[in-house]
């Protein structure tokens, strides 16, 4: 039953022990759920590889993550640096190379609470934007640390929008140097996470001068400090820009250039150039400069985003088959709170979007590096999709993630406000990942634009005999459509073949409209910016519905591919329906519009949702089981595997230092008030 | 004065402080608040530490030490009205958490609601002057919203005239009680009264913690703080485990049950009254609410309105971020919510002192509405003000995330408001079941009167069958009074598919229980549906007293967007009720993205309305000034991690990573 990794206990005496309620939810087991684990990893080999790392990061006790919660910021950057040192010297030892899938399994296992994640963001750049000479020279460098790098691109006043950046480099063809400079406040790089305290080296995005010409934006590698004691370079003023919501581990920067010289080959030319005598050569288009953003939101979408909804999902439902609560029937005793209807309603849909967006994220991923070769070769075709995707499905994914983790952490009850819950962190992390790499809005309209501009090809094409074919995750819009639903009773909507197709005729519904929407208000006279503008919130409607057919489509496409596991395929189907189903609800007024769906058949979508809940219920323990997340990972009082919930969380709080540091304000303040009013008495 | 914030300003169509005054209540009210406020900024004793840079047990000192202040302030100034001490803390307080608040909101009432007379004269004294610090420890760590559960107990001894009090298990252990972690020297604890062998259920008793003079625990008592949470940083929440602990028998609080010294309990006449309590609390709560997101809004607007990016057209200069429609969109109907829910709590509060006065003269009749209607619109508004600061926290961008924009801290602090005082789900329950009371009344004959009076109307309740053909059809979009009645129509709707739905499932069902449970999504839906109504209600009939034209005008449109951008949201209930076709949704839509455009220039001025000091905010970004980014720069500079200029940790693990690999 489960795997031996699970059972490794943090030394406490009661986790020899099973809590019974959560022993008894393990007993029926309806699927594999060790199979069902390979599925996850891609492969038996890839758990059995990631179980290793696991189990050798968590030997090592300096890369606990127990006390992470009594840190103040302070020290947890001070120990995030510390657990990134031992991993280091772990990685060296057993020579696990530089983004090898054992370095993405030991930041899984530390949940990504070490320092210099920025680090790894400065090599993709380097890769994708450098030239060769300059990823052999660079590289190395970066790999060994011998130096520290950062990417240095949001300033104090300018965020998503790029051309909008302030910082300038300036080409001086006397000393064949760049002069980087931040000319105003509103220019100073502010949030590049790893340049508060750690970084020697920032690539640093720039507004291109040369030839008295703006040539817009490139990327400067800039030493800031030195590599003899660490003090900021001459020009340099750099520091750490303060306490956060979250994400204490890491020292996020702001940085002010004040006239520095870097040398010409700092500057990446793999796409464009400059030559000694000042000349501006292009390479590539300037598009380019986006591949870097679509590598870094891929990677956020698998390594970081998803990951903490399954964790929050693990926790909450694992806790509320200990918790109870009220009586279901007047002699029973308290009920485990997820057998309330309520409860399921809350958790249910979010487990299931857990396992959307990890099928949806792995094939993203491997559409990114089909594409990736292909347009480092200059061969632009799926740079379009690629990044419309990206940028969408980064808006939705961190969207419905953070609203789910927060959604269980809300489920957990006033426990799940102690952060021993591990739940708040998880919160603060994943809901920050809503507004860095791109604001959600401003992506999701990225991708509304792509929307549009296919919608106009298919129905240009249509009236042509032209026939070009639409990017794959489009061609629905020029696919046949139905008016109605021909769904008659609650069990058609468990046919994924059916609700893929309502989702289907309600994203293309919507692009159709703010299409025509945008073309009326132009042909009435308003200019296309102002049109743009005036027709944004359907826009965002229309690539929202987009996203979710997309990740629908993904989700049943998964379950094809199952065919040899019926019983995985079967748990899998549930959860996939109820996504789907799910989502219909919430958004009943889109089906109902145009009256694709009718009143009667909402109800009947209704129906067949209600009546998935308790098939689910009777899986949840070993879906949650199969994400294999080892307690060390979740670092929470209420998720253990062992379900000894409260005795761990009165072990932990005693450790407070709010409790093992006595108490000077009672000597300074209670004391004195405490006498002074006996005084008066 | 930032230029854009000045434009914004001298562009509104309305003055700003009448609106500041309809808040308020009156012009007295703003003025005596104002005053107060002043009182505090113009103390010299009065110093504002930013907390964000302060480690969890330095946030506690600095809390105590202010609560240790502002007693003597508060005699000092010779502030005593209820109100005006909420007025006087909050500024005082900046996030408005105090340990030895307990004592004031909880231990002193209890002991004036349940405790006799003689045990009034015996505690009260102490508490008031602050020679005991008290707590009310309720929760356990097994243990919430469902009181019965409570494992604690308190067996009585006759032969010493003692009382037992024991924490029999893990999960009986007292967790979350405020100013119970370091602060408190008693409390009064919820325990199962045993005497003579039997158990009574849950009686309250007055418990010694810490030895007065030394602050130590006394043995047979284990407490400590619970350890750090999302927000409430300066609470020193707390755990309490009993360990066969004896307190004497004139400690349990005995207005109403009394043990009798050879251990005979007499039973009480009535408990009606302890609704009175969390009535109050959960009314206020809604006040909080709107308090909350009104600070959220008001921090969110200014800054959009500061904030330049991207382009609209071409070669233009960058626009604020506030003239994009999907920044108005995320951040008007906020704006709109707010204002609806500051007039909810307004009329929380008076019917809350109307119902009061009331219950003095013995007339317990609107207390069970009463009562249904605060769970109720407790949940509503704090899930729906929960959301909407992180949506106006988001709408900042990058620097949102940042303690500088004050909204995290806003956000962790408002949360917990979900879960405690009754968790929200179990609170929309609550409404569901005098919903559903209230219909089964209908059905049999009866009239209903207050909120609820509709399901009077319910077609079903008709003589003659006729269904969807009464549901009048024609609703007019741009009127407040004919959109209540849509959202009146769709509560209908969903209360009578509740009552039915669980009608259908009590024939099925082995008991009421599991049919109530198999249910509860639906009675969840239909209690969001009757305080949607209830607030749009408020709101419509608020406008009625507005006298000055331009503010209710500016009102009137804040009142449809917030109609209208509902009925947006929840397009499948009107739609598929019949309450609206497909045609007026999509008049709805425009309408909405018209009414952003009209808002937009008021946009600021309606949130210098709510007038918070920039204290209050604790926002960089929020300041009324609007000078942003130097003052962002001058903040940054004093974070921890930049007290020198390389940290230790280089010298510690850089610095060998560098050399060893």
């Amino acid at each position: 039953m489960g795997s031996p990794v699970h059972q490794v206990s943090l030394g406490d005496t009661w986790s020899r022990q099973v809590n019974p309620d959560i022993e008894r939810e393990r007993n029926i087991q309806s699927f594999n759920v060790e199979r069902l684990t390979n599925i996850l990893d891609g492969r038996a080999e890839n758990t059995a590889l990631r179980r290793k790392v696991e189990s050798i990061i968590h030997s090592d006790p300096k890369c606990s993550l127990k006390d992470n919660y009594f840190m103040t910021q302070n020290e947890c950057y001070e120990a995030a640096i510390q657990r990134k040192f031992h991993i280091q010297t772990i990685a060296k030892c057993l020579g696990w190379s530089e983004n090898s899938p054992e370095f993405f399994y030991a930041y899984r296992a530390v949940s990504g609470e070490v320092a210099l994640t920025t680090h790894s963001v400065f090599l993709q750049a380097l890769r994708s934007l450098g030239s060769e000479e300059q990823i052999a020279k660079w590289a190395p460098l970066c790999n060994n640390f011998q130096i520290i790098t950062t990417y240095a691109q949001t300033e104090l006043g300018h965020g998503t929008y790029l051309q909008g950046l302030e910082t300038e480099a300036t080409y001086d063809a006397a000393t064949q140097e760049f002069v980087v400079h931040s000319p105003t406040m509103t220019a100073t790089k502010w949030w590049p996470g790893d340049l508060g305290r750690s970084a020697t080296h920032a690539l640093v995005q720039a507004q291109l001068i040369c030839s008295g010409a703006r040539q817009g934006m490139h990327a400067f590698i800039v030493p800031i400090r030195s590599l003899e004691d660490h003090t900021p370079l001459p020009g340099i003023t750099v520091g750490d820009i303060g306490p956060k919501m979250g994400f204490d581990c890491t020292d996020h920067g702001f940085l002010r250039l004040d006239h520095v010289r870097i040398p010409r080959d700092n500057m990446l030319s793999r796409f464009a150039q400059v030559l000694p005598d000042g000349t501006y050569l292009e390479l590539g288009k300037l598009q380019i400069n986006y591949l870097s953003m679509v590598i870094t939101r891929v990677n956020l979408l698998w390594g970081e985003v998803t990951p903490i909804l399954q964790k929050a999902c693990v926790i909450a439902i694992r806790y509320s088959v200990i918790r109870r609560q009220s009586c279901l029937r007047p002699s029973d005793p308290e009920a485990k709170v997820l057998d309330h209807q309520t409860q399921q309603q809350k958790l249910f849909p979010q487990l299931a979007t857990a396992y959307a967006f990890h099928f949806l994220t792995s094939n993203l991923l491997e559409f990114f590096h089909s594409s990736y070769d292909a347009i480092l070769n200059k061969d632009f075709s799926l740079l379009s999709e690629l990044h419309a995707l990206s940028s969408g499905l980064k808006a939705m994914a961190s969207d419905l993630c953070s609203w789910g983790t927060e959604l269980c952490r809300k489920a957990c009850g006033g426990h799940g406000y102690s952060k021993l819950s591990g739940l708040p962190s998880l919160v603060a992390r994943v809901t920050a990942a809503c507004t860095y790499e791109g604001d959600n809005t401003v992506l999701y309209l990225q991708m509304a634009r792509f929307l549009e501009k296919n919608y106009l090809q298919a129905q240009a094409s249509q009236d042509s005999t032209s026939q070009r074919s639409l990017p794959q995750s489009v061609a629905y819009l020029t696919a046949a459509d139905l008016a109605k639903c021909p769904a008659q009773k609650a069990a058609d909507f468990l046919h994924p073949q059916l609700y893929t197709k309502a989702w289907a005729h309600v994203a293309a519904r919507l692009i159709k409209d703010s299409a025509h929407h945008l073309q009326t208000l132009m042909q009435s006279g308003a200019d296309r910016y102002e049109a743009w503008n005036q027709t944004t919130v359907m826009h965002v409607q229309a690539a929202k519905a987009h996203c979710h057919y997309v990740s629908v489509k993904n989700f049943t496409e998964t379950l094809d591919k199952l065919e040899n596991e019926p019983a995985i395929q079967q748990v899998l189907k549930r959860l996939c329906d109820l996504y789907a189903l799910h989502g219909i609800l919430t958004n009943s007024g889109d089906f109902l519009h145009d009256g694709f769906l009718s009143g009667a058949q909402v109800d009947a979508v209704r129906t067949a949702y209600l009546d998935l809940l308790p098939l689910i219920r009777k899986d949840a323990i070993l879906l949650t089981d199969a994400f294999d997340f080892m307690d060390q990972s979740l670092n929470s009082a209420l998720g253990c595997y062992d379900g000894n919930v409260y005795e761990r969380l009165f072990e932990w709080a005693q450790r407070s230092p709010t409790n093992t540091q006595g108490n000077p304000a009672y000597e300074k303040y209670l004391r004195p008030l405490l006498q002074s009013s006996r005084a008066k008495l | 004065m930032n230029q854009d914030l000045r434009r914004e300003r001298e562009g509104a169509s309305f003055n700003p402080e009448l609106l500041t005054h309809v808040l308020d209540g009156s012009p007295e009210n703003t003025r005596r608040r104002r005053e107060i406020e002043n009182l505090i900024l113009n103390d010299p004793d009065f110093q504002h530490e930013d907390l964000n840079f302060l480690s969890r047990s330095q946030r506690y000192e600095v809390a105590v030490k202010k609560s240790a202040s502002m007693v003597k302030k508060m005699r000092e100034f010779g502030i005593a009205d209820p109100e005006e001490i909420v007025w006087f803390k909050k500024i005082h307080l900046v996030n408005f958490v105090e340990p030895v608040n307990l004592n004031f909101s909880m231990f002193i009432p209890t002991l004036l609601n349940q405790g006799t007379t003689a045990q009034q004269e015996k505690w009260l004294l102490s508490c008031k002057g602050l020679e005991i610090i008290g707590t009310y420890a309720q929760t356990e760590m097994g243990h919430g919203t469902h009181l019965r559960g409570l494992e604690t107990t308190a067996t009585y001894d006759p032969e010493t005239q003692e009382f037992i009090l024991n924490s029999p298990t893990v999960t009986s252990i007292k967790w979350w009680p405020g100013g119970l972690g370091k602060t408190s020297n008693h409390a009064i604890v919820l325990a199962q009264l045993i005497t003579k062998g039997k158990c009574y259920g849950l009686h309250a008793f007055i418990v010694p913690i810490r030895e007065i003079g030394t602050h130590k625990p006394l043995p047979g008592i284990t407490v400590g703080d619970i350890g750090p949470k999302f927000g409430y940083d300066e609470m020193d929440n707390g755990y309490l485990k009993m360990d066969n602990y004896r307190i004497p028998r004139e400690n349990m609080l005995m207005k109403y049950a009394q043990v009798k010294p050879d251990g005979t309990y007499v039973k009480p006449v009535s408990n009606k009254l302890t609704y009175g309590t969390m009535v109050f609390v959960r009314s206020f709560l809604v006040g909080e609410a709107a308090r909350s997101l009104s600070k959220a809004c008001t921090i969110a607007i200014r800054y959009s309105a500061v904030r330049h990016q991207s382009e609209l057209k071409p070669g233009e200069p960058e626009p604020q971020i506030l003239d994009f429609q999907t920044q108005q969109y995320k951040l008007f109907p906020l704006l709109a919510t707010a204002y609806a829910f500051q007039f909810v709590g307004a009329y929380m509060k008076e019917t809350y002192h109307r119902i009061n006065e009331d219950i003095g003269q013995g007339d317990l009749s609107e207390l069970p509405e009463l009562h249904a209607l605060t769970a109720g619109l407790k949940a509503f508004t704090s899930w729906t003000t929960n959301a909407a600061i992180e949506a106006c926290r988001m709408a900042c961008g990058g620097h949102g995330y940042s303690h500088c924009s004050g909204l995290p801290n806003i956000y962790v602090n408002f949360t917990p408001t979900c879960t405690f005082e009754g968790e929200n789900t179990v609170m929309m329950l609550q409404t569901a079941r005098f919903l559903m009371k209230s219909y089964d009344q209908v059905h049999s004959g009866k009239l209903m009167c207050g909120m609820v009076s509709y399901l009077n109307d319910l077609p079903s309740q008709r003589i003659q069958p006729q269904q969807v053909a009464v549901w009048p059809t024609v609703v007019d979009i741009d009127s407040p009074d004919s959109l209540t009645e849509a959202y009146k129509l769709r509560a209908a709707r969903l209360v009578e598919i509740a009552a039915k739905n669980l009608q259908n499932e009590v024939i099925h069902r082995e008991s009421k229980e599991v049919a109530w449970n198999l249910t509860s999504i639906d009675l969840v839906r239909a209690s969001e549906a009757h305080c949607h109504y209830v607030v749009v209600k408020l709101f419509s009939e608020k406008l009625l007293k507005i006298q000055d034209k331009s503010i209710h005008t500016v009102l009137k449109n804040l009142c449809l967007l917030y109609c209208l951008y509902g009925v947006s949201q929840k397009a499948g209930d009107f739609l598929q009720g019949g309450i609206m076709t497909e045609s007026q949704i999509t008049q709805v839509n425009q309408r909405i993205k018209e009414l952003l455009t009209v808002i937009r220039p008021d946009a600021v001025a309606l949130v210098d309305a709510f007038d918070f000091q920039d204290v209050t905010l604790g926002s960089v970004l929020g300041r009324y000034d609007g000078n942003v980014y130097e003052n962002l720069f001058e903040w940054a500079k004093k974070s921890p991690l930049n007290k020198a200029e390389v940290h230790e940790s280089y010298h510690k693990y850089l610095k060998p990573l560098q050399s060893k690999l």
